[in-house]
């Protein structure tokens, strides 16, 4: 390359106690290119772009932007240098609003008022609306995203890192998210772009370095590799297969008569049967999570309006749901689904009430269950005393889908299983629920992942604004006419 | 001009600075005590010899920095349950003040009866504290008032109605108008520990709940559960662990607890009710709980530090002319250090290189 690139990293080396996060990593990103940046989770990819937006400090190697040296980790000085980073893990006060969020984190002075009309404008040039005044807790997962990219936009970024942006996106809004970030390319901002998506790669980006195990293993022109060649790199071997499915659903288990989601609301009834997978797909934010707490005994309802195995229990307690056999994995992994502070073994004690006895815990048992769990899902962690906090977000999702299946549940809830999980942990995943229809489990999927639903689901549902769709055979369901009903215009009467 | 040292986040929480911390805070109000004594003309050795030679050099000594340090370790292993489950209670105070009235009642109400009155009174006050404390909790659950607000608040309520009964009720017709209540019976005093001191079996009790604390958090499912409301609200609502069973046990819990060590003081070393039950035990115990790590055995030792402290002041008083207020001073530089070195728990100091 002739000009000076944008950015330059140099054998950038990094380790952490017990683990090399990156190991002579070097990178070169040019003025307005779109720079990928491929592995599966625990590659190191997290730790490197942190290193670019001066959050962490390298071991070894250097950094140049824009043909100056970095020297430190600062990450206003990589901000004042144009940096800015969307974080996978979001970055945001829940407490505050939306405009007030974004305050915090440009660096820019903004009048009073004008801000609002910023975020309003640049939400509409981008494709990306939020409601500026909206409270970050009342946000899905989605629209929290969407903040996080505004927020990084209205910084006027020379290079722009975004890590996993699309996962929560819908095919039309990842397409709309591509355009703006082309046309950004196409003003000369440079754009790293880190993800596990082969597809999305391939469309967007001109060049990709790939990571294995805190290595550069490739740099490749991800359009001349095909989606197979580019899992190979990033795995190292062939990812797993999916089983396929030939067993044929059996009787209802799962219920919902007439359930509002709130007060006055438009009343939902579906079932799910045994031995078979529903999907609700659909744009977060449309009412899944209050859905899931309904259904999951977080909130409460008339008594009949959910009914398991023919037994009312709406107005029941997520324990006494559990001990009827019904299990959720929530959406959020850290602080709802695990508990960060604590060891795995204390985890398994949120859930697994068998563990606790006349008032007592049983730690030799959680212990034997969590190690179990670590075993059978293949939760790559040191075992049951690591701290759930410690995981990479695959491997703590594997945990917490493996502590609900272990316990053989008949129905389980799982809301974004694979959210923000790199292939191979993913694969894992579904694997694990497709087993556990087999066995006769009735599962329920929430997810935004139209790809995965089509692989799971016996049947899919389409939510939005708080509606459901009619559940109708997946296969019936064609990719278009799903981005149709995602806006909330599917048929009234069922075909 | 940057500083030349820089805070750069851990990756985990290190477990050495949690209880390193707490040694450096204690290592670093020494230092300056030592100061504060020189100011005032006092040779800076001096400081040390009043607060920790001193005090420990006779078993005399020893058994009244114990006797002070328990109605510490009583209200700080209560609170230390509330702030792990994250319920501030931070009216251990009144909680005391009123189980030291309930106790009282009972010691007089029982004048020449057999010595299981004192037990019984030691019942009453630990009654009494929970009562006072149910007042925050139902405030709280009921109209979700904030605790802090609450609890606070709820101290001056109980030192208004402390003052108000040994002016009245309990006030004693022979004292010469004096507000304090008659002195009690031999039988409604606690028995001592070792003779020739003040140091009561009180102690014990204090160690014992110690013991308990530590059993309920590490083993009991009520432990777990406030443990996980404490760090992670939304994890105990998903695992389906009552918000409100937790808030009305550490408030109890803990208003008991308070309760007892006021029993334990009108019973043990004062002898009577007056209206200086406590010298800010319940406040201080909010310092020995976070000292003590939140942590049972913890707090233990951090109630026998800050007892050095209230008798180290209280020498420096007496032997040195200095004020008592040192005492306040120290336990709030401590909790200033502690505040300061607890950032090294999750950080750690780097010397920048230089600018290029």
């Amino acid at each position: 390359m002739t000009a000076t690139p944008r950015l330059a990293l140099r054998g950038i080396g990094k380790r952490y106690p017990g683990v090399v996060a990156n190991d002579g990593v070097s990178l070169e990103v040019a003025a307005g290119e779109i720079h990928a940046i491929l592995g599966e989770n625990g590659a190191g990819k997290s730790t490197l772009v942190k290193i670019i937006a001066g959050a962490v400090a390298p071991d070894a190697g250097s950094i140049e932007f824009d043909g100056t040296p970095v020297a430190g980790a600062d990450p206003a000085a990589a901000r004042a240098l144009g940096v800015a980073m969307v974080y996978q893990h979001f970055s945001l006060f829940d407490s505050l609003t939306v405009a007030e969020n974004v305050a915090l984190g440009v660096d820019r002075r903004f009048a009073r008022g004008e801000l609002a009309g910023a975020i309003g404008s640049a939400g509409e040039r981008y494709g990306l609306p939020v409601d500026p005044a909206a409270h970050v807790h009342d946000l899905s997962m989605g629209e929290r995203q969407r903040v996080e990219i505004l927020r990084a936009l209205l910084a006027r970024p020379k290079l722009l890192i975004l890590d996993e942006p699309t996962s929560v996106l819908t095919p039309q809004a990842t397409e709309a998210l591509f355009a703006t970030l082309r046309q950004l390319a196409g003003e000369g901002v440079s754009v790293l772009f880190i993800s596990h998506k082969l597809d999305e790669i391939r469309r967007l980006a001109s060049r990709c370095t790939v990571m294995r195990a805190g290595r550069v293993v490739a740099v490749v022109d991800p359009r001349a590799e095909s989606e197979q060649s580019l899992a190979r790199l990033m795995i190292g071997g062939q990812p797993p297969q999916i089983a396929a499915h030939d067993t044929a659903p059996g009787q209802p288990r799962l219920l919902v008569d007439a359930l509002p989601l709130a007060d006055g609301g438009e009343p939902l009834s579906f079932d799910v049967r045994a031995g078979e997978i529903v999907g609700i797909a659909g744009i977060s934010g449309n009412g899944q999570n209050a859905l899931m707490a309904l259904l999951a005994g977080e909130r409460l309802a008339r008594a009949e309006s959910v009914r398991l195995d023919g037994a009312p229990i709406g107005a029941l307690g997520p324990r006494e749901r559990r001990a009827l056999g019904l299990r959720y994995v929530p959406e959020e992994r850290i602080g709802h689904g695990a508990v960060p502070e604590l060891s795995l073994a204390e985890n398994a004690l949120l859930t697994i009430d068998r563990l606790h006895r006349r008032g007592f815990v049983q730690p030799a048992a959680a212990q034997a269950y969590a190690n179990e769990v670590v075993r059978r899902f293949d939760v790559r962690c040191p075992g049951a005393t690591a701290r759930a906090g410690s995981l990479s977000g695959g491997n703590l999702q594997k945990y917490l889908v493996g502590r609900e299946v272990l316990a053989e549940p008949q129905v389980l809830l799982a809301n974004q299983p694979t959210w923000g999980v790199d292939v191979g942990a993913a694969a894992a995943i579904r694997n694990a629920l497709i087993a556990l229809r087999a066995r006769g489990c009735a599962i329920l999927v929430v997810s935004e992942e139209i790809d995965e639903l089509f692989e799971l689901a016996d049947r899919l549902m389409v939510m939005a604004g708080g509606r459901l769709s009619p559940a109708v055979p997946a296969h019936r369901l064609p990719v278009d006419e799903l981005g149709r009903w995602m806006a909330g215009r599917w048929p009234q009467a069922q075909p | 001009m940057r500083a030349p040292l820089a805070l750069v986040p851990r990756g985990a929480p290190s477990r050495l600075w949690t209880w390193a911390s707490p040694l450096l805070a204690l290592l670093l109000t020494v230092a300056c005590g030592m100061l504060l004594f020189g100011l005032l003309g006092q040779s800076p050795w001096q400081a040390v010899g009043m607060f920790f030679v001193e005090p420990l050099s006779t078993k005399r000594g020893v058994a009244e920095v114990l006797l002070k340090a328990t109605p510490l370790a009583l209200c700080a292993v209560g609170l230390a349950l509330c702030f792990r489950a994250n319920v501030w209670n931070i009216g251990a105070e009144g909680q005391l003040i009123a189980g030291s009235m309930a106790g009282a009642a009972v010691a007089l109400a029982g004048a020449g009866s057999g010595s299981w009155i004192v037990g019984a009174a030691i019942v009453a006050a630990a009654a009494g504290g929970m009562a006072w404390a149910s007042l925050t909790a139902w405030l709280r659950d009921r109209f979700n008032a904030n605790e802090i607000l609450v609890s606070l608040m709820l101290v001056y309520v109980a030192q208004l109605l402390l003052s108000y009964v040994v002016h009245g009720p309990l006030q004693d017709p022979a004292g010469y108008g004096f507000p304090q209540s008659p002195l009690f019976d031999r039988a409604a005093r606690l028995p001592l520990l070792l003779a020739g001191t003040r140091l009561h079996v009180g102690f014990l009790l204090a160690l014992a709940a110690a013991g308990a604390a530590w059993l309920v958090l590490a083993r009991s499912v009520i432990g777990f559960q406030l443990r996980v409301a404490g760090v992670a609200p939304r994890a105990a609502r998903y695992a389906g662990f009552s918000s409100r069973r937790v808030l009305w046990t550490v408030l109890l819990a803990s208003g008991a607890l308070a309760g007892i060590a006021g029993g334990a003081e009108v019973t043990g070393p004062i002898g009577q009710l007056t209206p200086s039950v406590s010298p800010g035990y319940g406040f201080a115990a909010i310092i020995v709980a976070f000292v003590g790590r939140l942590h049972p055995v913890g707090v233990v030792a951090a109630s026998v530090l800050m007892a050095l402290f209230y008798i180290g002041g209280e020498l420096s008083q007496s032997r040195l002319g200095l004020p008592s207020s040192l005492t306040g001073v120290y336990q709030g530089l401590l909790l200033l250090f502690l505040l300061g070195a607890d950032t090294l728990i999750v950080n750690r100091l780097r010397l920048r290189a230089a600018a290029a």
